[in-house]
């Protein structure tokens, strides 16, 4: 019988839970928690939201089939549960980066709403994070609040402030275009047993083990990022 | 950068945090047969009648709900250890003890749901918000003794803490980098008008001594 550490685990119950951990669901888990966290849009997960689709797809399917073959309510019923877990973890991914893609709180100003949009699609290597249709959605996102902003304010602004990304034609660079705040903390925790971090003002490394969170800068970790780091 | 953009704002909501600790295994004894359920989120059974068997919270409630199964609290939730926790919690001011990750949301879902299956419920329960209390208050009065570091590592935090205490262990961290990186200041007072207080800090001479890593 596996020691038991007084929180509740034991080392065969870890085994266990790292079996489980490469179910879809936990992997998407995982991923929307991770996406939720972190300052940027992260690298879209393709293989897995395909996978996740077709699953979520064959077990529509087979709980249809279950139903008019009259298997015990019941047992539908859990089905049906699981199914929706699945989905909801499914459109919670999804979403969450939509929503960082294209902040859509009506609170914000207007120049807050392309803040994001404008330096995405500016920016190669967090451009090629996108799946095809966030990068269609961001175009057209982007083709409408120029074409918005253009009608209602720039034509009228004298010739030489009508740019949607620069203040002024004398403008060095695209300083209407804020930048997000990647000088942020987040809240992280080691994926494996034992993970060792770098950090900017001190020699010796951070080491966490399973147990510890830690509040680090975000660019400590970022590369980390579904390796040895998971952000809670 | 939903909920990032507001440090006021709390990143996941109280039943998003439920939700992640659904999944977290629990052991029932069933009253009734059932075939193995092939979930996409994992294998589970199959099901005999008095025959203990580990399923996620999620689908122990559902089956507790349709009085098809008794739950049985886990280990670290019965009086004794969750008395000795609590006196480990007072007596050490300075760091917390071993505690599940989702202890919070795990006792909250079985006070729902499986009242019957918990002895001595109300002292169970008076237990655990003593601990969540020591706890929350442990985390604030450790961040004021935060000199200049750019990170923090708080041993067996649990997901309901973390959530909670994160917007001002943030804006704390925040803080004091600001104060420690006058350049970098500067960057930031052109990007974002989001920030509730960017105020413009001197320079701090060069041979300012940098403060050692807190330890947690």
């Amino acid at each position: 019988m596996a020691e038991d550490i007084g929180d509740g685990s034991t080392a065969e119950m870890d085994d266990y839970e790292t079996l489980m951990s490469t179910t879809d669901a936990e992997l998407l888990k995982t991923a929307w928690r991770n996406e939720k966290a972190a300052p940027e849009i992260l690298q879209f997960q393709a293989q897995l939201v395909k996978r996740a689709k077709e699953q979520i797809q064959l077990m529509e399917e087979t709980v249809e089939e279950y139903e008019e073959s009259g298997m015990d309510p019941l047992t539908v019923s859990l089905y049906q549960m699981d199914l929706d877990r699945a989905h909801f973890l499914l459109r919670s991914y999804l979403r969450v980066r939509l929503q960082k893609v294209a902040t859509s709180s009506f609170v914000f100003c207007m120049s807050q709403l392309e803040k994001y949009m404008f330096y995405i699609w500016k920016n190669e290597s967090l451009w090629s994070r996108l799946s095809d249709p966030e990068k269609m959605f961001v175009q057209r996102c982007i083709d409408d609040m120029e074409k918005h902003l253009q009608e209602t304010v720039l034509s009228k602004l004298p010739d030489n402030y009508q740019s949607v990304r620069r203040q002024s034609v004398i403008s060095e660079e695209d300083d209407m275009v804020p930048e997000p705040q990647l000088d942020t903390f987040i809240a992280c925790k080691a994926r494996n047993r034992f993970v060792s971090l770098r950090l900017a003002d001190s020699e010796r490394p951070l080491e966490m083990e399973r147990h510890d969170v830690s509040f680090v800068l975000y660019k400590v970790i970022e590369d980390k990022i579904g390796a040895d780091i998971d952000l809670v | 950068m939903a909920g990032q953009s507001d440090p006021h704002v709390s990143l996941f909501s109280p039943p998003e945090v439920e939700f992640m600790a659904e999944d977290e295994l629990v052991e029932i004894v069933p009253n009734m047969r059932m075939d193995p359920l092939n979930f996409i989120c994992g294998d589970f059974g199959p099901f005999y009648p008095q025959i203990p068997v580990k399923v996620p919270l999620w689908l122990a409630a559902a089956l507790k709900k349709r009085g098809k199964c008794t739950i049985r609290p886990p280990q670290w939730m019965s009086i004794e250890n969750l008395t000795k926790v609590l006196e480990g919690e007072r007596e050490d001011r300075g760091t917390f003890q071993a505690v599940p990750f989702h202890y919070i949301e795990i006792s909250r879902l079985l006070f729902d749901h499986a009242r019957d299956d918990i002895p001595d419920i109300y002292m169970v329960r008076s237990l655990i918000e003593d601990i969540r209390d020591v706890r929350l208050h442990k985390v604030e009065t450790n961040l004021e003794k935060f000199s200049a570091t750019s990170a923090v590592k708080i041993a067996h935090l649990s997901a309901m803490e973390v959530n909670v205490v994160r917007p001002f262990v943030v804006r704390a961290l925040q803080a004091f980098y600001k104060h420690d990186n006058p350049v970098l200041m500067v960057d930031l007072d052109s990007v974002s008008d989001r920030q509730s207080h960017v105020t413009r800090q001197r320079q701090m001479p060069n041979n300012a001594q940098k403060q050692p890593l807190k330890r947690r």
